[in-house]
Protein backbone atom coordinates (compact mmCIF):
# COMPACT_ATOMS: atom_id res chain seq x y z
CA UNK A 1 0.00 0.00 0.00
CA UNK A 2 1.53 3.92 -0.99
CA UNK A 3 0.09 7.31 -1.41
CA UNK A 4 -0.06 8.78 -4.95
CA UNK A 5 -0.51 11.93 -6.20
CA UNK A 6 -2.92 11.00 -9.37
CA UNK A 7 -4.52 14.33 -11.80
CA UNK A 8 -3.48 16.86 -8.35
CA UNK A 9 -5.24 14.17 -5.67
CA UNK A 10 -3.42 11.87 -3.51
CA UNK A 11 -4.96 8.62 -3.28
CA UNK A 12 -3.91 4.88 -1.80
CA UNK A 13 -3.05 2.60 -4.35
CA UNK A 14 -2.13 -0.85 -3.73
CA UNK A 15 1.87 -2.23 -4.76
CA UNK A 16 0.43 -2.72 -8.48
CA UNK A 17 -0.91 0.68 -8.58
CA UNK A 18 -4.81 -0.50 -8.11
CA UNK A 19 -6.56 2.39 -5.88
CA UNK A 20 -7.30 1.00 -2.82
CA UNK A 21 -10.52 3.20 -2.27
CA UNK A 22 -12.87 2.87 -5.31
CA UNK A 23 -14.26 6.65 -4.54
CA UNK A 24 -11.36 8.22 -4.89
CA UNK A 25 -11.79 7.44 -8.99
CA UNK A 26 -12.31 10.25 -11.51
CA UNK A 27 -11.79 10.32 -15.08
CA UNK A 28 -8.70 12.18 -14.42
CA UNK A 29 -7.74 10.00 -12.48
CA UNK A 30 -8.64 6.81 -14.81
CA UNK A 31 -6.68 8.91 -18.29
CA UNK A 32 -3.63 9.17 -15.55
CA UNK A 33 -3.07 5.67 -14.60
CA UNK A 34 -4.15 4.54 -18.36
CA UNK A 35 -1.33 6.63 -19.55
CA UNK A 36 1.01 5.05 -17.32
CA UNK A 37 0.30 1.74 -19.17
CA UNK A 38 0.82 3.68 -22.63
CA UNK A 39 -3.39 3.61 -23.56
CA UNK A 40 -5.06 6.98 -24.53
CA UNK A 41 -8.54 6.52 -23.16
CA UNK A 42 -11.54 7.63 -25.61
CA UNK A 43 -15.29 7.54 -24.93
CA UNK A 44 -15.19 3.60 -25.79
CA UNK A 45 -12.94 2.99 -22.74
CA UNK A 46 -14.78 4.46 -20.59
CA UNK A 47 -18.28 2.90 -21.30
CA UNK A 48 -16.45 -0.64 -20.66
CA UNK A 49 -14.67 1.36 -17.51
CA UNK A 50 -18.51 2.53 -16.22
CA UNK A 51 -20.14 -0.97 -16.84
CA UNK A 52 -17.30 -2.18 -15.12
CA UNK A 53 -17.89 0.09 -12.13
CA UNK A 54 -21.22 -0.39 -11.90
CA UNK A 55 -21.17 -4.32 -12.09
CA UNK A 56 -18.63 -4.19 -9.55
CA UNK A 57 -20.50 -1.66 -6.63
CA UNK A 58 -23.61 -4.27 -7.69
CA UNK A 59 -21.08 -7.19 -5.99
CA UNK A 60 -20.59 -9.15 -9.62
CA UNK A 61 -18.13 -11.48 -10.82
CA UNK A 62 -16.21 -9.67 -13.41
CA UNK A 63 -14.89 -11.96 -15.95
CA UNK A 64 -13.93 -11.35 -19.85
CA UNK A 65 -16.72 -13.35 -21.09
CA UNK A 66 -19.06 -11.51 -18.85
CA UNK A 67 -17.95 -7.97 -20.45
CA UNK A 68 -18.22 -9.79 -23.63
CA UNK A 69 -22.09 -10.52 -23.28
CA UNK A 70 -22.54 -6.77 -22.22
CA UNK A 71 -23.70 -5.60 -25.85
CA UNK A 72 -20.73 -2.38 -25.13
CA UNK A 73 -17.78 -4.86 -27.23
CA UNK A 74 -17.47 -7.82 -27.88
CA UNK A 75 -14.17 -9.87 -26.30
CA UNK A 76 -11.67 -9.31 -29.46
CA UNK A 77 -12.82 -5.82 -29.51
CA UNK A 78 -12.23 -5.60 -25.70
CA UNK A 79 -8.58 -7.07 -26.65
CA UNK A 80 -8.05 -4.19 -28.62
CA UNK A 81 -9.10 -1.56 -26.29
CA UNK A 82 -6.83 -3.27 -23.75
CA UNK A 83 -4.16 -5.26 -25.08
CA UNK A 84 -2.52 -7.96 -23.28
CA UNK A 85 -4.58 -8.36 -20.15
CA UNK A 86 -8.01 -6.69 -20.68
CA UNK A 87 -10.05 -7.21 -17.13
CA UNK A 88 -6.65 -6.80 -15.62
CA UNK A 89 -6.01 -3.10 -17.53
CA UNK A 90 -9.82 -2.03 -17.68
CA UNK A 91 -10.60 -2.84 -13.84
CA UNK A 92 -7.34 -0.62 -12.78
CA UNK A 93 -8.61 2.17 -15.29
CA UNK A 94 -11.90 1.63 -13.62
CA UNK A 95 -10.63 2.14 -9.73
CA UNK A 96 -11.76 -1.15 -8.86
CA UNK A 97 -9.85 -4.18 -7.67
CA UNK A 98 -7.60 -6.31 -9.42
CA UNK A 99 -9.35 -9.33 -10.65
CA UNK A 100 -8.12 -12.18 -7.97
CA UNK A 101 -8.32 -15.95 -7.61
CA UNK A 102 -8.71 -17.27 -4.03
CA UNK A 103 -4.61 -17.48 -4.11
CA UNK B 1 -47.98 -29.45 6.27
CA UNK B 2 -45.86 -27.08 5.25
CA UNK B 3 -43.07 -27.56 2.51
CA UNK B 4 -39.64 -27.21 2.15
CA UNK B 5 -38.47 -28.02 -1.73
CA UNK B 6 -34.20 -28.67 -2.01
CA UNK B 7 -33.26 -28.67 -5.33
CA UNK B 8 -30.25 -30.80 -6.41
CA UNK B 9 -28.60 -33.49 -4.02
CA UNK B 10 -24.95 -32.68 -4.55
CA UNK B 11 -22.51 -31.78 -1.66
CA UNK B 12 -24.86 -29.09 -0.53
CA UNK B 13 -28.16 -30.01 -0.81
CA UNK B 14 -27.91 -33.33 0.92
CA UNK B 15 -26.26 -31.11 3.59
CA UNK B 16 -28.94 -29.19 4.16
CA UNK B 17 -31.70 -31.92 3.79
CA UNK B 18 -30.11 -33.81 6.90
CA UNK B 19 -29.25 -30.79 8.92
CA UNK B 20 -32.93 -29.98 8.48
CA UNK B 21 -34.53 -33.43 9.03
CA UNK B 22 -32.48 -33.47 12.47
CA UNK B 23 -34.64 -30.78 13.50
CA UNK B 24 -37.69 -29.41 12.17
CA UNK B 25 -40.76 -31.56 13.37
CA UNK B 26 -41.88 -34.20 11.10
CA UNK B 27 -45.55 -33.74 11.68
CA UNK B 28 -45.05 -29.65 10.64
CA UNK B 29 -42.47 -29.88 8.12
CA UNK B 30 -42.17 -31.71 4.64
CA UNK B 31 -39.03 -31.91 2.80
CA UNK B 32 -38.50 -32.81 -0.35
CA UNK B 33 -35.37 -32.94 -2.58
CA UNK B 34 -34.70 -33.33 -6.18
CA UNK B 35 -31.96 -34.46 -8.32
CA UNK B 36 -31.53 -35.76 -11.99
CA UNK B 37 -29.03 -38.27 -11.13
CA UNK B 38 -28.35 -41.21 -8.50
CA UNK B 39 -24.53 -41.15 -7.74
CA UNK B 40 -23.04 -39.00 -5.52
CA UNK B 41 -19.66 -38.00 -6.21
CA UNK B 42 -16.68 -36.99 -4.21
CA UNK B 43 -15.95 -34.42 -6.92
CA UNK B 44 -12.20 -33.45 -4.75
CA UNK B 45 -11.59 -36.93 -5.54
CA UNK B 46 -11.37 -36.31 -9.50
CA UNK B 47 -8.52 -34.86 -8.74
CA UNK B 48 -6.38 -38.08 -8.20
CA UNK B 49 -7.90 -40.47 -10.66
CA UNK B 50 -5.90 -39.31 -14.15
CA UNK B 51 -2.54 -40.29 -11.27
CA UNK B 52 -4.00 -43.89 -10.96
CA UNK B 53 -4.24 -42.81 -6.69
CA UNK B 54 -8.17 -43.37 -7.09
CA UNK B 55 -10.16 -45.14 -9.59
CA UNK B 56 -13.46 -44.26 -10.21
CA UNK B 57 -14.86 -46.62 -7.55
CA UNK B 58 -13.53 -44.61 -5.11
CA UNK B 59 -15.62 -41.47 -5.87
CA UNK B 60 -19.19 -42.90 -5.95
CA UNK B 61 -22.05 -43.85 -3.71
CA UNK B 62 -25.91 -43.68 -4.16
CA UNK B 63 -26.96 -40.74 -3.27
CA UNK B 64 -30.32 -41.97 -1.23
CA UNK B 65 -27.88 -43.51 1.08
CA UNK B 66 -27.17 -40.19 2.36
CA UNK B 67 -31.00 -38.82 2.34
CA UNK B 68 -32.32 -39.34 5.81
CA UNK B 69 -35.31 -41.12 6.38
CA UNK B 70 -38.43 -39.13 6.28
CA UNK B 71 -36.87 -37.14 3.55
CA UNK B 72 -38.86 -37.74 0.42
CA UNK B 73 -36.22 -38.21 -2.57
CA UNK B 74 -37.26 -37.11 -6.25
CA UNK B 75 -34.89 -38.47 -9.05
CA UNK B 76 -36.17 -35.90 -11.99
CA UNK B 77 -34.66 -33.14 -14.22
CA UNK B 78 -35.73 -29.77 -12.64
CA UNK B 79 -37.59 -27.33 -15.64
CA UNK B 80 -37.91 -24.57 -13.89
CA UNK B 81 -38.84 -22.43 -10.56
CA UNK B 82 -41.25 -20.09 -10.87
CA UNK B 83 -40.82 -18.18 -7.93
CA UNK B 84 -44.15 -16.10 -7.74
CA UNK B 85 -46.17 -19.18 -7.64
CA UNK B 86 -44.10 -20.88 -4.77
CA UNK B 87 -43.62 -23.90 -7.88
CA UNK B 88 -41.05 -26.00 -9.14
CA UNK B 89 -41.76 -27.38 -12.57
CA UNK B 90 -40.08 -30.99 -13.11
CA UNK B 91 -39.41 -32.12 -16.41
CA UNK B 92 -42.13 -34.12 -17.61
CA UNK B 93 -44.79 -31.73 -15.93
CA UNK B 94 -44.70 -32.92 -11.96
CA UNK B 95 -45.05 -29.66 -10.20
CA UNK B 96 -44.11 -29.21 -6.22
CA UNK B 97 -45.22 -26.33 -3.97
CA UNK B 98 -42.99 -25.12 -1.42
CA UNK B 99 -43.22 -22.44 1.55
CA UNK B 100 -39.30 -22.39 1.27
CA UNK B 101 -37.32 -23.47 -1.59
CA UNK B 102 -32.97 -24.10 -1.37
CA UNK B 103 -31.26 -23.91 -4.76
CA UNK B 104 -28.09 -25.91 -4.56
CA UNK B 105 -27.62 -26.88 -8.29
CA UNK B 106 -24.24 -26.02 -8.39
CA UNK B 107 -21.96 -25.30 -11.45
CA UNK B 108 -21.43 -27.48 -14.22
CA UNK B 109 -18.53 -27.87 -17.24
CA UNK B 110 -19.19 -26.39 -20.97
CA UNK B 111 -16.89 -26.96 -23.22
CA UNK B 112 -19.12 -26.38 -26.03
CA UNK B 113 -18.65 -22.45 -25.14
CA UNK B 114 -15.18 -23.01 -26.20
CA UNK B 115 -14.99 -23.46 -30.06
CA UNK B 116 -12.19 -26.88 -30.86
CA UNK B 117 -12.39 -27.66 -27.34
CA UNK B 118 -14.99 -30.69 -27.72
CA UNK B 119 -14.03 -31.88 -31.07
CA UNK B 120 -11.55 -34.36 -32.47
CA UNK B 121 -9.63 -34.58 -30.02
CA UNK B 122 -11.89 -34.31 -27.02
CA UNK B 123 -10.76 -37.28 -25.07
CA UNK B 124 -8.16 -38.52 -27.09
CA UNK B 125 -5.79 -35.58 -26.51
CA UNK B 126 -8.09 -33.19 -24.51
CA UNK B 127 -9.28 -33.98 -21.16
CA UNK B 128 -11.18 -31.99 -18.18
CA UNK B 129 -10.68 -33.33 -15.19
CA UNK B 130 -14.09 -31.84 -13.65
CA UNK B 131 -15.86 -35.25 -14.61
CA UNK B 132 -15.57 -38.72 -14.04
CA UNK B 133 -15.44 -39.40 -17.41
CA UNK B 134 -12.97 -37.08 -18.52
CA UNK B 135 -10.46 -38.22 -14.91
CA UNK B 136 -10.91 -41.95 -15.96
CA UNK B 137 -10.17 -41.44 -19.63
CA UNK B 138 -7.06 -39.25 -18.74
CA UNK B 139 -6.09 -41.88 -16.39
CA UNK B 140 -5.81 -44.48 -19.46
CA UNK B 141 -3.97 -41.73 -21.40
CA UNK B 142 -1.41 -41.00 -18.95
CA UNK B 143 -0.52 -45.09 -19.25
CA UNK B 144 0.64 -45.20 -22.42
CA UNK B 145 2.13 -41.83 -22.66
CA UNK B 146 6.04 -41.34 -23.67
CA UNK B 147 6.03 -37.75 -22.75
CA UNK B 148 5.77 -34.33 -24.68
CA UNK B 149 3.84 -31.48 -23.68
CA UNK B 150 1.74 -31.54 -20.84
CA UNK B 151 -0.71 -27.82 -20.70
CA UNK B 152 -3.34 -27.30 -18.38
CA UNK B 153 -5.66 -24.71 -19.26
CA UNK B 154 -8.39 -22.33 -17.70
CA UNK B 155 -10.23 -21.06 -20.12
CA UNK B 156 -12.66 -18.40 -17.94
CA UNK B 157 -13.58 -17.49 -13.95
CA UNK B 158 -14.77 -18.28 -11.97
CA UNK B 159 -14.81 -22.23 -11.85
CA UNK B 160 -14.99 -24.71 -8.86
CA UNK B 161 -13.06 -25.26 -6.50
CA UNK B 162 -9.64 -22.64 -7.78
CA UNK B 163 -7.34 -24.29 -6.57
CA UNK B 164 -7.28 -27.94 -8.19
CA UNK B 165 -5.57 -27.07 -11.50
CA UNK B 166 -2.55 -25.67 -9.53
CA UNK B 167 -2.79 -29.43 -7.76
CA UNK B 168 -3.09 -30.96 -11.09
CA UNK B 169 0.25 -29.75 -12.49
CA UNK B 170 2.05 -30.42 -9.51
CA UNK B 171 0.55 -34.21 -9.27
CA UNK B 172 1.63 -34.39 -12.58
CA UNK B 173 5.07 -32.94 -11.78
CA UNK B 174 4.81 -35.78 -8.95
CA UNK B 175 3.61 -38.69 -11.12
CA UNK B 176 6.10 -38.11 -14.14
CA UNK B 177 8.83 -38.22 -11.76
CA UNK B 178 7.85 -40.92 -10.64
CA UNK B 179 7.53 -43.28 -13.68
CA UNK B 180 11.03 -41.97 -14.57
CA UNK B 181 9.99 -39.78 -17.49
CA UNK B 182 9.90 -36.44 -15.76
CA UNK B 183 12.50 -35.15 -18.52
CA UNK B 184 10.35 -36.34 -20.72
CA UNK B 185 7.37 -34.20 -20.12
CA UNK B 186 7.08 -30.13 -20.61
CA UNK B 187 4.36 -28.51 -18.16
CA UNK B 188 2.81 -25.65 -18.55
CA UNK B 189 0.32 -24.04 -16.97
CA UNK B 190 -2.21 -21.41 -18.66
CA UNK B 191 -4.32 -18.83 -17.18
CA UNK B 192 -6.59 -15.73 -18.11
CA UNK B 193 -5.92 -14.03 -14.51
CA UNK B 194 -2.72 -12.18 -14.24
CA UNK B 195 -0.79 -15.56 -13.16
CA UNK B 196 -0.80 -18.57 -10.99
CA UNK B 197 -1.03 -16.87 -7.91
CA UNK B 198 -3.03 -13.92 -7.70
CA UNK B 199 -2.83 -12.84 -3.86
CA UNK B 200 0.29 -11.31 -2.44
CA UNK B 201 1.10 -13.41 0.10
CA UNK B 202 -0.08 -16.38 -1.02
CA UNK B 203 2.29 -15.63 -4.34
CA UNK B 204 5.18 -14.49 -1.73
CA UNK B 205 4.70 -18.13 -0.08
CA UNK B 206 3.84 -20.13 -2.86
CA UNK B 207 4.91 -19.38 -6.12
CA UNK B 208 8.25 -20.38 -5.69
CA UNK B 209 6.76 -24.32 -5.88
CA UNK B 210 6.04 -23.61 -9.52
CA UNK B 211 9.67 -22.99 -9.83
CA UNK B 212 11.15 -25.77 -7.76
CA UNK B 213 9.01 -28.00 -9.76
CA UNK B 214 9.93 -26.80 -13.60
CA UNK B 215 6.02 -25.98 -14.23
CA UNK B 216 6.10 -22.89 -17.05
CA UNK B 217 3.50 -20.14 -16.50
CA UNK B 218 1.58 -18.47 -18.97
CA UNK B 219 -0.58 -15.67 -17.39
CA UNK B 220 -3.10 -13.70 -19.02
CA UNK B 221 -3.70 -16.00 -21.62
CA UNK B 222 -7.60 -16.02 -22.62
CA UNK B 223 -8.53 -18.82 -25.25
CA UNK B 224 -10.67 -17.73 -28.07
CA UNK B 225 -9.98 -21.51 -29.65
CA UNK B 226 -8.39 -24.61 -29.88
CA UNK B 227 -6.58 -25.51 -33.16
CA UNK B 228 -7.34 -29.51 -33.48
CA UNK B 229 -5.19 -29.93 -36.32
CA UNK B 230 -2.39 -28.20 -35.59
CA UNK B 231 -2.90 -28.96 -31.74
CA UNK B 232 -2.44 -25.56 -30.03
CA UNK B 233 -4.87 -22.96 -28.55
CA UNK B 234 -4.93 -19.78 -29.73
CA UNK B 235 -5.87 -16.93 -27.94
CA UNK B 236 -7.78 -13.71 -28.94
CA UNK B 237 -4.64 -11.61 -29.44
CA UNK B 238 -3.56 -14.18 -31.38
CA UNK B 239 -1.23 -15.55 -29.04
CA UNK B 240 -0.64 -19.75 -29.57
CA UNK B 241 0.41 -22.41 -27.30
CA UNK B 242 1.36 -25.75 -28.57
CA UNK B 243 0.46 -28.88 -26.77
CA UNK B 244 0.70 -32.90 -27.18
CA UNK B 245 -2.01 -33.27 -24.76
CA UNK B 246 -4.11 -30.48 -23.13
CA UNK B 247 -6.37 -30.57 -20.08
CA UNK B 248 -8.81 -28.36 -19.52
CA UNK B 249 -11.30 -26.64 -16.84
CA UNK B 250 -14.06 -25.49 -19.07
CA UNK B 251 -16.30 -22.55 -18.71
CA UNK B 252 -18.19 -23.23 -15.50
CA UNK B 253 -21.61 -22.08 -15.34
CA UNK B 254 -24.51 -22.89 -13.60
CA UNK B 255 -27.72 -24.91 -14.41
CA UNK B 256 -29.67 -23.84 -17.65
CA UNK B 257 -32.58 -23.93 -14.90
CA UNK B 258 -31.35 -20.90 -13.54
CA UNK B 259 -31.91 -19.04 -16.42
CA UNK B 260 -35.15 -20.65 -17.28
CA UNK B 261 -36.25 -19.44 -13.77
CA UNK B 262 -35.08 -16.00 -14.04
CA UNK B 263 -32.86 -16.23 -10.45
CA UNK B 264 -29.52 -15.74 -12.31
CA UNK B 265 -26.78 -13.98 -13.65
CA UNK B 266 -25.56 -14.00 -17.53
CA UNK B 267 -23.64 -17.27 -15.87
CA UNK B 268 -26.27 -18.37 -14.53
CA UNK B 269 -25.24 -18.03 -11.19
CA UNK B 270 -28.18 -17.59 -8.88
CA UNK B 271 -28.34 -13.71 -7.58
CA UNK B 272 -27.33 -14.48 -4.17
CA UNK B 273 -27.09 -11.70 -0.90
CA UNK B 274 -23.76 -12.61 0.03
CA UNK B 275 -24.04 -12.21 3.98
CA UNK B 276 -27.86 -14.06 3.87
CA UNK B 277 -27.78 -16.27 1.20
CA UNK B 278 -31.13 -15.53 0.53
CA UNK B 279 -32.13 -15.06 -3.27
CA UNK B 280 -32.05 -11.51 -4.63
CA UNK B 281 -35.20 -12.49 -6.30
CA UNK B 282 -37.54 -13.85 -3.81
CA UNK B 283 -37.73 -13.75 -0.05
CA UNK B 284 -38.51 -17.64 0.09
CA UNK B 285 -35.87 -18.20 -1.53
CA UNK B 286 -32.13 -19.03 -0.28
CA UNK B 287 -29.11 -20.90 -2.05
CA UNK B 288 -26.13 -22.76 -1.07
CA UNK B 289 -22.71 -23.95 -2.38
CA UNK B 290 -21.89 -23.76 -6.24
CA UNK B 291 -25.05 -22.40 -7.09
CA UNK B 292 -24.41 -18.69 -5.61
CA UNK B 293 -23.30 -15.84 -7.52
CA UNK B 294 -21.40 -14.54 -4.12
CA UNK B 295 -17.88 -13.66 -4.24
CA UNK B 296 -15.74 -17.04 -2.98
CA UNK B 297 -14.58 -19.99 -3.78
CA UNK B 298 -16.76 -22.61 -5.09
CA UNK B 299 -16.04 -25.68 -3.04
CA UNK B 300 -17.24 -27.70 -0.57
CA UNK B 301 -15.73 -26.38 2.33
CA UNK B 302 -17.71 -23.02 1.40
CA UNK B 303 -20.88 -25.12 1.27
CA UNK B 304 -20.45 -26.49 4.37
CA UNK B 305 -19.69 -23.30 6.78
CA UNK B 306 -22.57 -21.36 4.32
CA UNK B 307 -24.52 -24.13 5.40
CA UNK B 308 -24.86 -23.03 9.23
CA UNK B 309 -25.38 -19.33 8.34
CA UNK B 310 -28.23 -20.80 6.19
CA UNK B 311 -29.94 -22.83 8.92
CA UNK B 312 -29.44 -20.29 11.31
CA UNK B 313 -31.29 -17.84 9.06
CA UNK B 314 -34.13 -20.21 7.48
CA UNK B 315 -35.39 -20.64 11.19
CA UNK B 316 -35.07 -16.91 11.62
CA UNK B 317 -37.35 -16.77 8.44
CA UNK B 318 -39.66 -19.49 9.34
CA UNK B 319 -40.38 -17.47 13.02
CA UNK B 320 -40.99 -14.05 11.00
CA UNK B 321 -37.51 -12.86 12.47
CA UNK B 322 -34.88 -10.73 10.71
CA UNK B 323 -32.17 -12.57 9.32
CA UNK B 324 -29.41 -11.89 11.58
CA UNK B 325 -26.75 -14.49 10.51
CA UNK B 326 -24.11 -13.13 7.77
CA UNK B 327 -21.65 -15.50 6.21
CA UNK B 328 -18.22 -14.28 5.78
CA UNK B 329 -17.30 -16.17 3.02
CA UNK B 330 -15.10 -18.52 5.14
CA UNK B 331 -13.75 -21.15 2.77
CA UNK B 332 -10.79 -23.98 3.80
CA UNK B 333 -8.89 -25.15 0.95
CA UNK B 334 -5.77 -28.43 0.84
CA UNK B 335 -3.83 -27.46 -2.10
CA UNK B 336 -1.92 -30.65 -2.89
CA UNK B 337 1.33 -30.49 -3.90
CA UNK B 338 2.84 -33.85 -4.53
CA UNK B 339 4.91 -35.95 -3.51
CA UNK B 340 3.25 -36.80 -0.05
CA UNK B 341 2.81 -32.87 0.78
CA UNK B 342 0.18 -30.16 0.73
CA UNK B 343 -0.79 -26.54 1.53
CA UNK B 344 -3.54 -24.98 2.94
CA UNK B 345 -5.18 -21.69 2.61
CA UNK B 346 -8.15 -19.90 5.10
CA UNK B 347 -9.69 -16.95 4.25
CA UNK B 348 -13.17 -15.38 3.85
CA UNK B 349 -14.32 -12.12 1.41
CA UNK B 350 -12.19 -9.46 3.31
CA UNK B 351 -8.91 -11.27 4.25
CA UNK B 352 -7.22 -13.10 1.95
CA UNK B 353 -4.68 -16.30 2.94
CA UNK B 354 -2.50 -16.03 5.52
CA UNK B 355 0.17 -18.04 7.60
CA UNK B 356 -0.26 -19.66 10.39
CA UNK B 357 -1.76 -22.70 11.83
CA UNK B 358 -4.89 -24.05 12.04
CA UNK B 359 -7.11 -24.86 13.06
CA UNK B 360 -5.79 -24.37 16.83
CA UNK B 361 -3.22 -20.77 17.61
CA UNK B 362 0.27 -21.90 17.69
CA UNK B 363 -0.30 -25.63 17.75
CA UNK B 364 -2.19 -26.55 14.34
CA UNK B 365 -1.38 -29.44 13.07
CA UNK B 366 -1.83 -28.08 10.11
CA UNK B 367 0.08 -25.16 8.47
CA UNK B 368 -1.42 -22.55 6.59
CA UNK B 369 0.48 -21.41 3.47
CA UNK B 370 3.37 -23.72 4.43
CA UNK B 371 3.75 -27.28 2.32
CA UNK B 372 3.86 -29.84 5.05
CA UNK B 373 3.18 -33.67 5.30
CA UNK B 374 0.55 -33.52 7.68
CA UNK B 375 -1.78 -30.74 5.36
CA UNK B 376 -1.34 -33.88 3.13
CA UNK B 377 -3.03 -36.18 5.06
CA UNK B 378 -5.39 -33.47 5.93
CA UNK B 379 -6.36 -34.01 2.29
CA UNK B 380 -6.58 -37.68 2.41
CA UNK B 381 -8.47 -37.59 5.71
CA UNK B 382 -10.91 -35.20 3.92
CA UNK B 383 -12.45 -37.77 1.69
CA UNK B 384 -13.59 -39.96 5.24
CA UNK B 385 -14.94 -36.14 6.55
CA UNK B 386 -17.08 -35.72 3.34
CA UNK B 387 -18.64 -39.21 3.27
CA UNK B 388 -19.30 -39.26 7.29
CA UNK B 389 -19.74 -35.55 8.53
CA UNK B 390 -20.05 -32.97 5.84
CA UNK B 391 -22.74 -35.11 3.50
CA UNK B 392 -24.23 -35.43 6.83
CA UNK B 393 -24.95 -32.44 8.25
CA UNK B 394 -22.75 -32.52 11.53
CA UNK B 395 -20.79 -30.37 12.90
CA UNK B 396 -17.08 -30.15 12.57
CA UNK B 397 -14.73 -29.11 15.12
CA UNK B 398 -14.23 -25.58 13.21
CA UNK B 399 -16.37 -22.32 13.42
CA UNK B 400 -18.52 -21.51 10.22
CA UNK B 401 -16.75 -18.08 10.98
CA UNK B 402 -13.25 -17.39 9.45
CA UNK B 403 -11.42 -16.74 13.00
CA UNK B 404 -7.93 -14.35 12.64
CA UNK B 405 -6.70 -16.36 15.96
CA UNK B 406 -3.59 -18.44 14.53
CA UNK B 407 -3.10 -16.17 11.62
CA UNK B 408 -0.36 -13.96 11.38
CA UNK B 409 -0.68 -10.42 9.42
CA UNK B 410 2.12 -9.83 7.05
CA UNK B 411 2.82 -6.55 5.05
C1 LIG C 1 -11.68 -31.70 -9.43
C2 LIG C 1 -12.36 -31.08 -8.26
C3 LIG C 1 -11.69 -30.96 -7.06
C4 LIG C 1 -12.31 -30.39 -5.95
N1 LIG C 1 -11.61 -30.30 -4.77
C5 LIG C 1 -12.21 -29.77 -3.66
C6 LIG C 1 -11.53 -29.73 -2.41
O1 LIG C 1 -10.40 -30.20 -2.27
N2 LIG C 1 -12.17 -29.17 -1.35
C7 LIG C 1 -13.43 -28.65 -1.45
O2 LIG C 1 -13.95 -28.16 -0.46
N3 LIG C 1 -14.10 -28.68 -2.64
C8 LIG C 1 -13.53 -29.22 -3.74
N4 LIG C 1 -14.21 -29.28 -4.93
C9 LIG C 1 -15.50 -28.58 -5.05
C10 LIG C 1 -16.68 -29.33 -4.50
O3 LIG C 1 -16.76 -30.62 -5.02
C11 LIG C 1 -17.94 -28.53 -4.86
O4 LIG C 1 -17.78 -27.19 -4.48
C12 LIG C 1 -19.17 -29.07 -4.18
O5 LIG C 1 -19.41 -30.38 -4.59
C13 LIG C 1 -20.38 -28.18 -4.48
O6 LIG C 1 -21.56 -28.72 -4.01
P1 LIG C 1 -22.97 -28.29 -4.64
O7 LIG C 1 -23.96 -29.07 -3.88
O8 LIG C 1 -23.08 -26.83 -4.70
O9 LIG C 1 -22.93 -28.82 -6.14
P2 LIG C 1 -22.90 -30.33 -6.64
O10 LIG C 1 -22.31 -31.21 -5.59
O11 LIG C 1 -22.24 -30.31 -7.95
O12 LIG C 1 -24.43 -30.74 -6.77
C14 LIG C 1 -25.34 -30.15 -7.66
C15 LIG C 1 -26.45 -31.16 -7.90
O13 LIG C 1 -27.54 -30.53 -8.57
C16 LIG C 1 -28.06 -31.42 -9.53
N5 LIG C 1 -28.73 -30.64 -10.58
C17 LIG C 1 -28.27 -29.54 -11.23
N6 LIG C 1 -29.15 -29.11 -12.13
C18 LIG C 1 -30.21 -29.96 -12.07
C19 LIG C 1 -31.46 -30.05 -12.78
N7 LIG C 1 -31.80 -29.15 -13.73
N8 LIG C 1 -32.31 -31.06 -12.46
C20 LIG C 1 -32.00 -31.95 -11.49
N9 LIG C 1 -30.84 -31.92 -10.79
C21 LIG C 1 -29.96 -30.94 -11.08
C22 LIG C 1 -26.84 -32.17 -10.05
O14 LIG C 1 -27.21 -33.40 -10.61
C23 LIG C 1 -26.01 -32.33 -8.79
O15 LIG C 1 -26.22 -33.54 -8.13
C24 LIG C 1 -13.63 -29.89 -6.06
C25 LIG C 1 -14.32 -30.01 -7.26
C26 LIG C 1 -13.71 -30.61 -8.36
C27 LIG C 1 -14.46 -30.75 -9.65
Amino acid sequence: MAQKTLAGKTVEVTDEGYLVNRKDWTKEIAIEIAKEEGIELTEKHFEVIEYLRKESAAGAQLSIRKVGKSGIVDIKGLYQLFPGGPLKYSSKFAGISKPASCV
Amino acid sequence: MKRIVILGAGTAGTMMANKLRNTLDKEEWNITIVDQFKTHYYQPGFLFIPFGIYNKEDVIKPKADFIPAGVDMIFSAIDRVEGEANKVYLEGGKILNYDYLIVATGTKTYPEETPGLKDKLWYKEIFDFYTVEGAVALQKFFKGWEGGKLVMAITEVPYKCPVAPLEFVFLADAYFTGIGIRDKVDITFVTPMSGAFTKPIATKMLSELLEEKNIKVIPDFYIEHVDNDGKKLVSYDELEIPFDVLTVVPVNMGDALVERSGLGDDMNFVLTDKETLQSKKFENVFVLGDAANIPTSKAGSVAHFASEILFENLMSAMEGRPLKAKFDGHANCYIETGHGKGALIDFNYDTEPLPGTFPLPGIGPFGLLKNTKINHYGKVMFRWIYWHILLKGKELPVEPLMTMAGKKRVN
